[in-house]
């Protein structure tokens, strides 16, 4: 343990009032769990905000079908544990169509999770969505309100937000509309590993460094987490000692090689960073800088 | 101990506001590659040819890039070995005002640019009003561009004394002038050579040490209830987070409305048990007996705040839609929801010069001081006593648009007789109507009606939308008071009564009373019920006299 951080003890506090806040107001709440580190952090703050009670609203997990084993497995467990209501949603639709990674490229983040939430968040009629993002991954992300509101086309209109001032957080919607609610805005990369080791919170064990099978393709490493990997001609999976910064689906995140194997390893690496997280994840590029905002109007989180 | 300072930067993009954070940014090498990477890419098509160009790293939205300008807050992170940061990058042109509120409320400083080329603008004067508003007590000033007027002491030590009397008109309490030049690095990071002149520190040693005023919170402890949490038959406990002093275990404590004490039974901090909790903190508190606490109410303990249904304050319109006068809105305080009414504009202020002028309107980005009535009292108390219990923002009714952010100058008198009037007056605007009184006397002759002819008149207002009841008494023993008390619900009386209808209409001074009928209008059924409307309905300008006849 390390010396308690009164700037994480800040923003810790600052997440607690909005989950309670939403609790408290929304009708019919969710809480997006992507499995990855700051859902695991995510999952710790509510569990503190309610506590003796559990968080007084489901989990939902929206799997694309294409994500690493041992992110699944972590998420069973965790659900388990904390005995959380927990739900999973698949476009079925999107998978009677065979729409996968390696033959659908964009299209398939579109269907399998961009409209998979929409056709979830729609199918429960939830009225409040919690996720993670975080305002420092990107550019975009950085003007989103902290309580963003949806039309019932669930898009977002960057430029008309609501004004948002102090904690009063205006939770008034009409029907079909509906809330992003960010509770993790105000925290950095560098924020969620502290808090992590600060308060020794299970994540997937991807993110540590171990020998995994993978190929190298445009300088990064995909990992070859099943037999539906799709080599190119010459490819051969090799065992390079890699870890992973951010989790997505598997062909679509890479890892990169490290050492760092220990939560304190890790964390000397990350405050050193060199990239910030985003650039390991594929998908980001497509479209230069713009395309995280594009994605956002579309309903994407 | 790492703490976090939350800033804003006020300033327009011709101040070379985005080009000093991300100075700022980058001179401290607190970017990470990949964005450094992006701005080099982005800069191949931005405005200032091959340099890099650091404004591009901040202006987030497509548009904004397209435009050149930064339309909404964008809000930026950094550590140093001192300290963490987050920094609300707002937008300096007037349209986009209340972006710029958003992000002064969420910040304990504001850094204001002045450009040193043009001294202090209207636009200075403007964002530091606003920063002033929302409650930021410390106060930046960087004089930027002063590599443009060749780092001469006389040019920046007039705009200081300008400064100065700008904190004084606003009252800032903690000021400080930097000079600097945001595109060649001058006390940005470092302090330069170039300003031997300058004995105080550069921008960021200065944001690394400067300990911000938060005593300004408030005496006493308060925690606003957000949730009661009572998972089974044995927990009972209220969720909150302590906006002022620390509460132990085994204190008493009060909850306010109700007034009614208690001992803290057990704390929680954050999920885990605590004999004390401190401000700052996510708490849950159990109280040692059943009293009945809902979200609204406020756990104190000697902060002595108010209770009441009215209170002026000022406000910051921020809606597309202007404001008129006797607008309903649901009302935000603590964690207070409840439907409440601008029942009058007292004087607008200037955002960019502060003078005072009557209006019945409000246009976006303006403020002013104005009256505030809810449909029951609620803990509310001064902004500049208990800063939590003194923000308040108003929610359209129908648009569900935050329409305005204001804070509490003044809490009206919560005794009975003032809750009373509040209560219809507020009531008089939620019906559209007056309460008000109309004499019929019963009879026969040309200037006494008939009931049938008076239940006519009522089936009319009614089906036109009011709030009309016709009372007919068969003994006046009590009319008088029911009729009062009907006025007071905001209901049009038409009081059909006998030859003593007289001893049973309201007094004048309290109501809208009508004696004269016949005299004013005839007998016409339709000229009677449209004066009765005329007479009785809210026009903006008309709402306010009767609230001051009040």
């Amino acid at each position: 343990m390390t010396e308690r951080s009164s700037h994480l003890d800040a923003l810790e506090a600052e997440s607690i009032y909005i989950m309670r806040e939403v609790a408290a107001q929304c009708e019919k709440p969710v809480m997006l769990y992507s499995i990855g580190k700051d859902s695991s952090v995510m999952l710790h703050l509510a569990l503190k905000a309610f506590y003796p009670e559990k968080p007084p609203f489901p989990f939902l997990h929206v799997n694309t079908t294409w994500k690493f084993h041992e992110m699944i497995a972590f998420r069973d467990e965790q659900m388990k544990r904390y005995g959380l209501d927990f739900i999973e949603w698949i476009n079925e639709d999107g998978v009677a169509r065979g729409i996968n990674p390696f033959d659908n490229g964009a299209a398939y983040t579109d269907i399998m999770k961009t409209q998979a939430l929409k056709q979830a968040l729609s199918h429960y009629g939830f009225t409040a969505a919690f996720g993670g993002g975080r305002r420092d991954e990107e550019k975009s992300r950085a003007k989103e309100r902290i309580f963003s509101f949806r039309n019932a086309q669930q898009a977002w209109d960057p430029k008309n937000q609501r004004p948002e001032m102090w904690k009063l957080f205006n939770t008034h919607i009409n029907k079909g509309e509906s809330m992003r609610v960010f509770p993790i805005s105000n925290w950095t990369e560098k924020d969620i590993w502290l808090y992590i080791r600060q308060e020794g919170i299970d994540i997937v064990p991807l993110y540590f460094a171990k020998e995994r099978p993978c190929v190298e393709r445009d300088g990064q490493l995909i990992m070859v987490d099943d037999d539906r990997f799709r080599f190119e001609p010459g490819e051969k999976p090799q065992m390079r000692k890699i870890r992973f910064r951010t989790l997505g689906c598997y062909p679509l995140t890479a890892g990169f090689e490290s050492d760092a194997d220990t939560i304190d390893a890790v964390i000397d690496e990350t405050l050193g960073a060199v990239e910030s997280e985003r650039t390991t994840r594929v998908i980001d590029h497509d479209g230069g800088s713009a395309s995280m905002e594009k994605r956002k109007l579309e309903g994407y989180f | 101990m790492l703490d976090l300072l939350k800033f804003i930067t006020c300033g327009s993009v011709d101040d070379g506001k985005s080009t000093l954070i991300g100075h700022l940014l980058y001179d401290s090498k607190l970017i990470y590659a990949d964005q450094a990477r992006a701005l080099e890419l982005d800069s191949k098509v931005g405005s200032r040819g091959g340099a890099i160009d650091y404004s591009l790293l901040l202006d987030g939205l497509s548009e904004e890039r397209e435009q050149g300008i930064t339309i909404d807050v964008a809000y930026r992170y950094f550590t140093t070995d001192h300290r963490s940061f987050i920094c609300a990058d707002t937008p300096g042109h007037e349209q986009y005002t209340r972006n710029m509120a958003v992000g002064a409320s969420f910040a304990d400083l504001a850094v204001i640019l002045v450009d040193a080329s043009r001294g202090v603008l209207v636009q200075t004067r403007r964002h530091a009003r606003i920063c002033a508003l929302v409650g930021i007590r410390d106060f930046v000033f960087a004089v930027n561009k002063m590599d443009l007027v060749g780092y001469d002491e006389a040019a920046f030590r007039a705009i200081e004394a300008d400064i100065a009397g700008l904190a004084q008109e606003l009252g800032l309490a903690h000021v400080a002038v930097i000079p600097v030049s945001a595109t060649e690095g001058d006390n940005v990071t470092r302090e330069s050579d170039r300003t031997p002149w300058y004995a105080g520190q550069a921008l960021l040693p200065y944001l690394e040490t400067v300990q911000v005023d938060n005593a300004s919170r408030g005496a006493g402890f308060y925690m606003p209830v957000q949730r009661v949490s009572r998972p089974d038959h044995t927990f009972r406990g209220f969720q909150g987070q302590i906006e002022a002093d620390r509460v132990a275990v085994g204190d008493e404590v009060r909850v306010l409305p109700s007034r009614e004490k208690a001992h803290v039974k057990a704390l929680l901090v954050a999920g885990k048990p605590a004999e004390e909790a401190r401000f700052g903190q996510p708490a849950t508190i159990q109280l040692d007996r059943e009293i009945d606490v809902s979200r609204g109410c406020v756990i104190e303990r000697g902060a002595g705040l108010k209770v009441a249904s009215s209170v002026v304050a000022t406000i910051l319109w921020m809606d597309d839609a202007p404001l008129a006068e006797g607008r309903d809105f649901y009302v935000e305080v603590g964690t207070r929801e409840i439907p409440g009414m601008l029942t009058q504009i007292l004087y607008a202020i200037d955002v960019n010069t502060g003078e005072r002028t009557k209006t019945a309107t409000l246009e976006k980005n303006e403020i002013a001081v104005v009256r505030l009535g809810f449909t029951e009292a609620v803990v509310i108390d001064e902004f500049k006593n208990h800063r939590t219990m003194g923000e308040v923002i108003l929610i359209d009714r129908v648009s569900h648009a935050t329409s305005a952010a204001g804070v509490v100058e003044r809490v009206d008198d919560a005794d009975a007789a003032g809750a009373a009037q509040a209560d219809s007056g507020l009531r008089m605007v939620l019906k559209g109507q007056v309460g008000s009184t109309f004499a019929f006397p019963l009879g026969e002759g040309s200037r006494r009606f008939a009931l049938e002819e008076v239940k006519a008149i009522e089936r009319a207002l009614i089906e036109q939308g009011r709030d009309a009841y016709l009372y007919a008494p068969d003994e006046h023993s009590h009319v008088r008071e029911v009729v009062t008390n009907l006025n007071r619900a905001g209901v049009t009386v038409l009081l059909a009564a006998g030859p003593a209808i007289e001893g049973a209409l309201p007094a004048r001074d309290e109501h809208l009373v009508f004696r004269n009928l016949v005299e004013t209008v005839g007998t016409d059924p339709a000229a009677i019920v449209a004066y009765i409307k005329d007479m009785t309905a809210t026009a903006a300008d008309e709402g306010e006299d009767q609230w001051q006849r009040r």
